[in-house]
């Protein structure tokens, strides 16, 4: 038995990696919602000055990575690997803003999961010994996510309640081998979950069973129980995926409360049109970097469980009837 | 009194409509084609003309009538040339609107930019 595994699916990451440096960057409609304080860097434009939506994510992406390495005076030389992905075909945001990282780069894909699947990548390699930094990060558009998922946004078709609203922006992280930072202390991986939903107008839904997955066998490889954790944070079921999350949680017989909340929840307020909340590979990096490790530098918690959620379809696999697969990774980060 | 009954027989039609597509699993493409295909079925056996007559725009405007319009196209062609009115019938009278639809769609697309 591998010595640094213990359960089923948990990793403990023994030299636990600090994250050193850490940016993010929202779209204006996230810079009107009520985490507004805690992000970085709130665009005025979406575009970002680009001429498509494409572009603009990608300069999104890279400007905050600049960001990011510019806070701790990095540079790209010091990073060995580059762990990034996102939401369109062929990863192109990320796969594009390689081409200016001049080091070993991972393109992942786990959808809205991406986020702690390149973190929790990054923080094993430095738990192996295998790298002294790695840069991690992940973006989404609105626009771009729009048009491959759903609609141009140019066709101005009406949203069901249960549509989810994906994030503009980006959240990049340093992780180092030593340093000052909020540390990785374990990691699960989850497995891919599908109970056959097949509304892709409720992603969220789709998603639940895979967190609610992770997170029992994530307690149960550590012995611990939701008393350990100041904040379990789930993201991007959104409101109507976080209604059943409760309830899956309820007859896992986890009694959650104020514990649990849902990074597409909380990014957006009620009044906002955005459905039931937001998603995207943005939507739990934004708000980790942006909510999380503030409130942690504050205080307010000291040991967080970090599950970002995927749904694993694409627009063409809906069309043929195919019901949604989730998946969710989930991080534990500790002050 | 035919601006009114225009604007609540062509609202009602869409009301309809946005009520399929909220509560039914249908999709936008479905309720489109749906309409049209009703409205050229409904056109066919000659229900459609009293229809228009009766609410004017409110008939003539939601894509039922872009149903009819083809059908009617067709049905015309039909009697000025045989069979071949099959073919060149369904765009005779909505050839208008679909032209329309793509040089204000271009024109459009031109000077604006979608937003978040």
């Amino acid at each position: 038995m591998a010595e640094k595994r213990i359960g089923q699916q948990t990793i403990i990451l023994s030299n636990p990696p600090r994250i050193i440096s850490h940016h993010c960057t929202v779209g204006p409609m996230e810079g009107r919602g009520p985490l507004a304080k805690y992000f970085d860097d709130i665009l005025d434009d979406d575009l970002l000055g680009q001429t498509t939506p494409e572009k603009a994510e990608l300069a999104i992406l890279e400007q905050t990575i600049n960001k990011t390495l510019n806070k701790k005076s990095l540079f790209v030389q010091d990073i060995q690997f580059y762990i990034a992905g996102d939401l369109l075909n062929q990863i192109i945001s990320a796969n594009f803003s390689a081409r200016s990282i001049d080091t070993s780069f991972l393109g992942i894909y786990s959808a809205c999961s991406t986020f702690t699947q390149g973190v929790g990548l990054g923080a094993i390699l430095i738990d192996g010994g295998y790298a002294d930094k790695v840069l991690s990060a992940t973006s989404s558009h609105y626009q771009t996510a729009e048009r491959q998922f759903r609609y141009p946004i140019e066709l101005n078709v009406k949203r069901k309640p249960t549509n989810q609203h994906t994030v503009t922006g980006a959240g990049a992280v340093v992780l180092a081998s030593d340093g000052d930072g909020p540390k990785i202390t374990s990691v699960t991986f989850g497995k891919v979950i599908d109970l056959g939903i097949k509304d892709v107008n409720d992603m969220g839904s789709a998603m639940a069973p895979a967190a609610i997955d992770t997170l029992t066998q994530h307690l149960k490889d550590t012995g611990r129980t939701v008393g350990d954790y100041d904040l379990i944070l789930t993201g991007d079921l959104s409101r109507q995926g976080k209604k059943m999350f409760t309830i899956l949680a309820k007859d896992a017989g986890l009694s959650l409360g104020e514990k649990h909340q849902d990074a597409g929840v909380m990014i957006y307020s009620p009044q906002q049109p955005v459905g039931a909340g937001g998603s995207g590979c943005a939507c739990s990096a934004v708000v980790t970097i942006g909510y999380v490790f503030k409130e942690m530098v504050q205080g307010k918690y000291s040991r967080v469980l970090i599950i970002a959620t995927g749904a694993l379809t694409n627009a063409l696999t809906f069309q043929q009837g195919e019901s949604i697969p989730g998946i969710a990774h989930a991080i534990v980060i500790e002050v | 009194m035919q601006y009114l009954i225009a604007f609540l027989v062509g609202g009602t039609i869409c009301a309809l409509a946005q009520l399929v597509l909220d509560h039914t699993k249908l999709a936008l493409p479905h309720v489109l084609v749906g309409l049209t295909v009703l409205g050229a079925i409904l056109s066919g056996f000659g229900i459609y003309e009293p229809f228009v007559k009766f609410a004017g725009a409110g008939a003539l405007i939601p894509v039922c009538g872009f149903g009819n319009a083809i059908a009617t196209g067709m049905l015309q062609e039909v009697k000025r040339l045989g069979w071949e009115g099959l073919f060149t019938g369904a765009f005779e009278i909505t050839g208008l609107g679909v032209t329309a639809a793509v040089v204000f769609g271009s024109v459009i697309a031109l000077v604006s930019k979608p937003k978040d």
